[in-house]
């Protein structure tokens, strides 16, 4: 790549000026407070603010309402990111043994994509919905009637599905063009060396995703942790009563309905170490991505 | 007996291309056969056909008396080297070349005499725990064939193996090749549009042009009795000196000049003579006009004209200035002679 000359060592500073102002004003700042008022304990009613030292992380990590909403984030996390990658790949792979080389296909699963969380959100919710839902009146048929946003269970599975349905035409994408850039010599070699195409998958193709598939799942990872709120928000109805609910969605209940200002900034510190980790994890992986000839 | 039987196979690609148009071809045991032909002429089509790779639309292949159409490529007992290599980049050339070998099921200690085995005839023991990306182009093209090798097939199909390597290399390669296939005596099929390679490497040539034989024969018969004048302008370098000619009682002519001709035919035809066998002669029929000379070092062209026709000369080390005059015998045993329609041989 070629390196750009500026007149002054000044110059390319100014530039970034812009940026760096938005960056400062819609994330440091935010950040730096979350951070400060961590550290106290607020009192809404009267704006007075005390020094708590560390206690709202002790009182956050202790509490058992936050321990169940870890669990159930992990778990939520873990199905969603590997069921939307699985499906994903899935039909990718399908895809790319019909269509090799036309894109009608692509196109029509992208429309998915590019359809906002909280409309997803929303046709998951009337796919659910008590009345009119078409789910529920598919599961009604064995017997059992699904109540979303009141069943602790009902809920929990109506949020992975809608939450793994989202994101399928992002790893769709990805895995596709993964595929298309196997050569397709490499495949031949393989259909002369094994018979199975199954096992062709799982030693061949799989392995030569790898790197597409690792990207994914950091991505997928973090489409979970933190993307999910709308569809979240819109399943529970705002009404969060005994429903299942993520992390991210934790920490705005407790400081914009509970009020807890300083234990709900302790939670968003530990979220943003999180992110941290995963964003180095992300970069690491970038970096190392292995491109095959 | 014949390991591999090509009848009347037609090639339709789904978007309506008519890529081979109803070949015969048969592959002796332990013969190399070099299908060449200009770009397009179906060559890689029909080696994948009989590969398996693409479904053949009319026709049968039978390969080691079995006809194959509707086996699997796994199935069919070949093994292919293709242009680029298809090495799997994520398995080290141990992993490539036992590979197919797992799949079918061969026992460990099979599977690794094989590997050495291989891997010693190729030179390639060093290598074995390397990943692809880690060789280079000559390494690689060799675990290529030390893949082929492994699968002890019926026949070896190669498609333009040696394309991707320099010139040295491809001609020390092209050697190894075909000594290996002599020591293995395994039927083999090597595709090329390089004539020079044909020549060299086969024991028979079958010289394709849009999707059907021209010719099939040893490359002596080819370069000597070329069937067609595409055959005649396509094996040799420089190509036939082809000529529109009038035949008469045994002369042909051609603008003012005759050049006698072993043959009966009478009326319109194509002459045919290679450069090399024009003989410079002092005494000769023909004068003519040196109108440029191309040095090959060895040898060197003169290109010149008979009968106000293009006409171009081998010669070796002797001087030759363009606007110099000379004089040259053409041999009747040496002429051949095409339809001026068809372009079959008379
Ligand atoms: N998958 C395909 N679909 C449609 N037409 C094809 C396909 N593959 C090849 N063809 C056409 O079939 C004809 C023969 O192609 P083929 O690849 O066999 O040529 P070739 O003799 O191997 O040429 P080259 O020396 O350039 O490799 C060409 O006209 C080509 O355009
Ligand atoms: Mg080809």
């Amino acid at each position: 790549m070629q390196s750009s000359r500026f007149d002054s060592p000044l110059t390319p500073y100014f530039l970034l000026l812009p940026q760096m102002a938005i960056i400062a004003v819609f994330f440091l700042w935010p950040a730096a407070e979350a951070i400060w008022s961590s550290f106290f304990l607020e009192d809404p009613f009267f704006g007075t603010r005390t020094f708590v030292g560390f206690e709202n992380y002790v009182e956050a990590l202790s509490s058992a309402d936050y321990r169940r909403a870890a669990w159930f984030t992990a778990i939520f996390t873990l199905i969603v990111a590997l069921g939307s990658l699985a499906l994903g790949m899935w039909l990718a792979v399908a895809a790319d043994n019909v269509l090799r080389g036309r894109s009608a296909y692509k196109t029509i699963l992208m429309w998915v994509y590019a359809i906002a969380p909280p409309v997803a959100g929303l046709i998951g919710v009337m796919l659910f919905d008590q009345h009119i839902g078409p789910l529920v009146d598919f599961v009604g048929l064995f017997g059992h009637e699904m109540k979303v946003g009141v069943n602790w269970w009902d809920t929990a599975i109506a949020m992975m599905i809608v939450a793994t349905w989202k994101q399928i035409p992002y790893n769709f994408i990805f895995v596709l063009s993964g595929l298309q850039s196997i050569p397709n010599s490499v495949r031949e070699a393989a259909a002369i060396d094994c018979r199975s195409s199954v096992r062709r998958f799982w030693t061949v193709i799989f392995p030569l995703l790898a790197p597409t598939t690792f990207f994914l799942l950091v991505i997928n990872i973090t489409y979970a942790l933190f993307e999910t709120f709308g569809i979240i928000d819109l399943m529970v109805k705002g009404e969060p009563g005994n429903n299942p609910k993520t992390l991210v969605y934790k920490v705005f209940l407790d400081g914009f309905r509970g009020n807890d200002l300083g234990g709900s900034s302790a939670q968003s510190v530990i979220l943003m170490i999180l992110v941290l980790v995963l964003t180095i994890a992300q970069f690491r992986l970038l970096e190392r991505r292995i491109h095959y000839k | 007996m014949k390991t591999l039987d090509i009848r009347n196979v037609v090639k339709r690609y789904p978007n309506g291309t008519l890529a081979v148009k109803g070949v015969n071809v048969a592959v002796e045991e332990g013969e190399l056969v070099v299908f060449v032909g200009p770009s397009g002429c179906g060559k890689s089509t029909l080696l994948r056909m009989i590969a398996g790779l693409e479904d053949v639309t009319e026709g049968e292949i039978e390969l080691a008396g079995r006809v194959v159409n509707d086996i699997e490529p796994a199935e069919r007992n070949i093994a292919m080297v293709f242009q680029n290599y298809a090495l799997y980049p994520h398995m080290t050339v141990r992993g490539n070349l036992s590979y197919g070998l797992r799949n079918r099921g061969l026992p460990k200690d099979e599977i690794a005499r094989k590997v050495a085995e291989a891997a010693r005839i190729l030179q390639i023991e060093e290598y074995l725990d390397r990943k692809p990306r880690q060789l280079s182009g000559g390494q690689r093209q060799r675990v290529a064939m030390g893949r082929a090798i492994v699968r002890d097939p019926a026949i070896f199909l190669f498609d333009e193996p040696l394309s991707n390597l320099d010139a040295k290399l491809r001609n020390q390669m092209r050697l190894e090749l075909k000594q290996l296939q002599r020591r293995l005596r395994t039927a083999a099929i090597y595709v090329t549009h390089d004539q020079v390679e044909a020549m060299t490497l086969a024991d028979r040539i079958v010289v394709l042009n849009a999707g059907e034989v021209e010719q099939i024969g040893t490359p002596e018969e080819v370069y000597e009795s070329p069937a067609s004048t595409f055959v005649a302008g396509f094996i040799g370098a420089p190509p036939m000196n082809l000529l529109e000619v009038v035949v008469e009682g045994g002369v042909a002519l051609v603008g003012g000049e005759r050049v006698a001709v072993a043959s009966r035919h009478a009326g319109p035809a194509i002459l045919g003579i290679r450069p090399e066998r024009v003989q410079i002669d002092p005494e000769g029929a023909h004068e003519m006009e040196v109108e440029a000379v191309e040095e090959l070092g060895a040898t060197r062209l003169v290109h010149a004209r008979l009968g106000n026709q293009p006409f171009t000369i081998t010669q070796d080390a002797r001087e030759a200035r363009p606007g110099d005059r000379f004089r040259v015998t053409i041999p009747p045993g040496e002429v051949s002679l095409f339809d001026r329609g068809t372009g079959r041989r008379i």
